[in-house]
């Protein structure tokens, strides 16, 4: 139980980016190890990059390190350079806090953004000297835990991991904590017990604990129910959420690297959950309902976050931050706050250069525009919408309504405020898209540029293209992904439209890429054979397109006499068993199959925020309710998506006005 | 007010490139509010210039900052809280040393700075090989190494570049003070030219000295308090 730095710190400056992999942050916790403590080991499973910023992973760690019952340290995926090192000597995976071997942990636990990493998932595993196979790990083998929002269909990693935890972490590692200590406390005697007081927590899926059965390898050998083997074992295992985010004001202390990450700035999630309704987002699905932190704790936290970290820049997260309650007020308050603490010269007048307010996930709609353009007061140089489709139409079917005239206008108050470059994100194999969907891509990218030459010579359009990719706990959960060959033909479909579009630029995303992500999304048990089969044959880093290879996973479903077609591009009926029918994410079956048919039949649904609950099942299942500030629209809401408001006076059957926040009149007009 | 500090950069920091470094002192500065002056312009930028910069892996007990505060807003650099409260700002490891109000009319560090010293240790600079090796290349009149700039293989004579080698006080350690003016050598290709064999990689670099000359007087950047070392006693001519 000692640091391995003196072994490790020799192999660096063998590596690139050595940074990565010596802590020191700003940020970091003094892990106390011993005294019975559960010990976790907080993993990404990506680079140190990509995995420092994410926002779970810290929660988590602070939450850890204030028990007196835990201790928890980071580890992120080491870069092949590094790995061979360690191989090569003999070393383990370590934590970047203290540089202790990954084998002293009683928890290493994977946070799981995405399903490419699930490859090296297994690498850090073994990196870590666990059994890579759950059935093969005995009493003083560490348990693996696996969360994020790829856990919602955990069932590809089903024979890999102990347990998986569906939804919000913040109450549940200290529910887990307990049980373990008690088990540790009692001589960590017959893993199989624990595994099965662990399957009785709410939230805690132990696949373990339940048998799944096939039907003969016709068509595909579909899948006939995954039953819990005790009686006692939950048939379905619900997710966790939080009620209220004012209760968990994390991260306190947010974590300043002291190499350059993805997202290097300050991060400050204003809500969870989203209403929007689109159809092809999990997140939006799965992170139900919608719970605004209060506007005080957010100016607190970005207040503090800023002092702490000496970041001159904060991102406010959440999955579509202008529609925060009180964006306004706070964005107006956070640039009051910091103008009060700036330094002074000589004439009283701060100085510096401000502190930069970033908005991502952002609306389409002029408010949205101008609300960015008072955060932005600096160079105004790209702003990125998201449309999704290319028609009307299909923007029913995906439930983002979004006009043109929403998107055109947008567009046009951005190029008027001085920004010279649009980004325009599209999906491109969307369910009913047809090549007239596709094609109409080019031609709002084209009128976009037309606009903003009215307002500089440099204006620019840059589209970027990625292939759909249906998710488990979605209304497109029973579509049929398309064939690479297919995304490849839209892909040159647009190329073909925007050759000669002065102005436009097009970028996609690997269409061979989001196959093995389809298959991951949502496979069964089953494909973690081809899993174990494309990190054995050195398949590491999936998600990074030098080292993604969709030859390995043709040759391990190949070897293994799987289908590949058959887990990515069918499409699903009804009544088919799907690999998650056993985990909930409160959403009832009906709704999303209702969905998935008014969808088909090109219908909008609209926010239910603002509109009478159409019940998902979220809130009336688990009694848990929207917490917002305000229970309007936001300014431009309508404009910004095309519903219809008239009813805006009702006020949705499940609201809370959230109670740490100034009295809002409950009921009032959206006119 | 101009400034100029020493500060060290020592343990695993070691590993945070030049690059990063830059972006830590900026972070470091917010959070102690010192009255930066910030470049004009939309992208306004805090007026910092940095020395040589230090090679990734290296370690420094002599490295320098300037630092530029916005006209008429004076701070007490006597008062030790400024370099407490900096030290405390900046990662372990780095630890501001000395702070000075810098003259002006002098030039940047870039410009000033004409040699270093730097401390080199590791397997294959054995004790018995110090001496020889120093004597070796010192008496060259031309020491001709292999090395790679932008992709380029070239081979250059790096013996102007070498001002000084020996041991240290200690017997232990190889010294040598390098000039800095044209392309300069890296301690990693001395340490491959005077120990043939070695893998350079495996070398321990600490930079102890940034030197300056004025009418022919070499002195240090800014001198440690106090501090004499062992390039001053033993080394320098």
């Amino acid at each position: 139980m000692s640091s391995l730095w003196p072994q490790i710190e020799p192999l660096l400056p063998r590596v690139q980016k050595p940074a990565r992999y010596i802590g020191c942050e700003d940020g970091m916790a003094s892990p106390q190890h011993g005294g019975g403590r559960v010990a976790w080991l907080l993993a990404y499973p990506d680079t140190y990059e990509v995995g420092l910023p994410n926002q779970g992973l810290q929660i988590l760690y602070e939450i850890l390190n204030e028990r007196t019952d835990a201790v928890a340290e980071r580890t992120y995926a080491p870069w092949p350079d590094l790995e061979v090192e360690l191989r090569r000597a003999g070393l383990p995976l370590f934590s970047v806090d203290t540089h202790r071997s990954a084998n002293d942990f009683d928890i290493l636990a994977f946070n799981l953004s995405a399903e490419l990493v699930y490859t090296n998932v297994l690498n850090m595993m073994d990196l870590a000297g666990t059994p890579v196979r759950a059935a093969e790990r005995g009493d003083d083998d560490q348990f693996v835990i696996i969360g994020g929002h790829a856990a919602f269909n955990p069932e590809p990693l089903a024979h890999f991991i102990d347990a998986a935890v569906l939804g919000e972490g913040e109450e549940v590692v200290g529910e887990i904590t307990e049980i373990v200590h008690t088990w540790i406390a009692e001589g960590r005697n017959d893993r199989h017990s624990l595994l099965r007081h662990l399957s009785l927590v709410p939230g805690v899926y132990v696949p373990s604990m339940y048998d799944v059965t096939y039907a003969e390898w016709v068509d595909g050998g579909q899948l006939l129910a995954v039953e819990p083997i005790y009686t006692d074992i939950p048939p379905t295992v619900d997710k966790r959420t939080v009620a209220d985010l004012g209760d968990w004001p994390y991260p306190k202390s947010p974590l300043a690297p002291l190499t350059e990450v993805v997202h290097d700035r300050l991060s400050v999630e204003v809500f969870r959950g989203c209403t929007r309704g689109c159809r092809f987002c999990q997140a939006g699905m799965i992170t139900r309902p919608v719970r605004e932190r209060p506007a005080e704790q957010v100016r607190t936290m970005i207040a503090d976050g800023l002092k702490r970290t000496g970041y001159g820049e904060v991102s406010l997260t959440s999955l579509s931050t202008a529609d925060f309650s009180e964006i306004e007020p706070v964005v107006r308050g956070v640039l009051a706050d910091q103008e009060a603490v700036a330094p002074r010269g000589p004439d009283g007048t701060s100085i510096g250069c401000g502190t930069t307010i970033n908005l991502p996930s952002l609306r389409v709609d002029a408010f949205t525009v101008g609300l960015a353009g008072e955060v932005n007061s600096g160079r105004r140089s790209g702003l990125t919408f998201a449309p999704e489709a290319g028609t009307w139409r299909l923007r029913t079917v995906i439930n983002k309504l979004i006009t043109e005239e929403d998107l055109y206008g947008a567009v046009e108050s951005a190029f008027e405020q001085g920004w010279t470059r649009m980004k325009l994100y599209f999906l491109i194999g969307l369910p009913t898209e047809t090549d007239a969907d596709t094609l109409a891509i080019a031609e709002l990218a084209k009128n976009c540029v037309k606009i903003g030459k009215k307002y500089t010579s440099r204006a620019s359009v840059t589209v970027s293209l990625g292939g759909f990719v249906p998710k488990a706990h979605t209304p497109f959960q029973w579509f049929g992904q398309n064939t690479e060959a297919e995304f490849q033909r839209k892909i040159d479909l647009l190329r073909e439209a925007t050759r000669r579009a002065h102005g436009v630029n097009l970028k996609w995303h690997d269409a061979a890429a989001s196959t093995a992500e389809g298959v991951a999304s949502r496979g069964d048990r089953r494909v973690g054979r081809v899993i174990e089969r494309v990190w054995r044959a050195g398949g590491t880093f999936q998600e990074w397109g030098e080292h993604f290879d969709l030859a390995l996973w043709a040759d391990a479903f190949d070897a293994e006499g799987m289908s590949l077609e058959w887990y990515a591009h069918r499409h699903r009926d009804e009544d088919e068993v799907l690999p998650w029918a056993h985990l909930a994410a409160g959403l009832h079956n009906d709704f999303l199959w209702d969905d998935w048919q008014a969808a088909l039949a090109e219908s909008g649904l609209e926010d239910c925020r603002w509109t009478p609950c159409y019940d998902c099942g979220v809130c009336t299942g688990y009694g848990i309710e929207h917490v917002v500030a305000s229970p309007m629209a936001p300014a431009g809401g309508s404009q910004g998506t095309g519903q219809d408001l008239t009813r805006g006076a009702e006020v949705p059957v499940h609201l809370t006005i959230n109670a740490h926040d100034r009295a809002v009149p409950v009921v009032g007009s959206a006119r | 007010m101009k400034l100029r500090l020493r500060y060290s950069k020592l343990g695993k920091v070691r590993f945070v490139s030049h690059r990063d470094g830059a972006r830590l002192w900026e972070r470091a500065l917010r959070r102690v509010s010192l009255p930066v002056a910030y470049t004009e312009g939309f992208t306004p930028r805090p007026k910092l210039s940095f020395g040589m910069a230090l090679p990734t892996g290296a370690e420094s007990v002599a490295e320098f900052i300037d630092i530029d505060l916005v006209a008429g807003v004076p701070i007490d650099i006597e008062d030790p809280s400024v370099i407490d409260d900096l030290s405390d700002a900046l990662p372990i490891g780095m630890d501001v040393q000395v702070i000075a109000e810098r003259d002006p009319s002098r030039g940047s560090l870039q410009t000033e700075v004409t040699s270093t010293t730097w401390e080199l240790a590791g397997p294959g600079i054995e004790q018995e090989l110090l001496a020889p090796a120093a004597q070796r290349i010192l008496a060259a009149d031309e020491l001709l190494v292999e090395r790679e700039r932008k992709g380029q293989r070239r081979i250059d004579d790096v013996r102007p570049l070498i001002r000084n080698l020996g041991p240290d006080s200690s017997g232990t350690r190889f010294v040598a003070e390098l000039n800095t003016v044209g392309r300069a050598l890296r301690p990693s290709e001395l340490a491959l030219a005077a120990f043939p064999g070695i893998d350079s990689v495996d070398i321990r670099v600490l930079r102890t000295h940034q030197w300056t000359e004025h009418d022919g007087e070499r002195r240090e950047v800014l001198s440690l308090p106090g501090v004499v070392t062992a390039v001053d006693e033993g080394l320098s001519a």
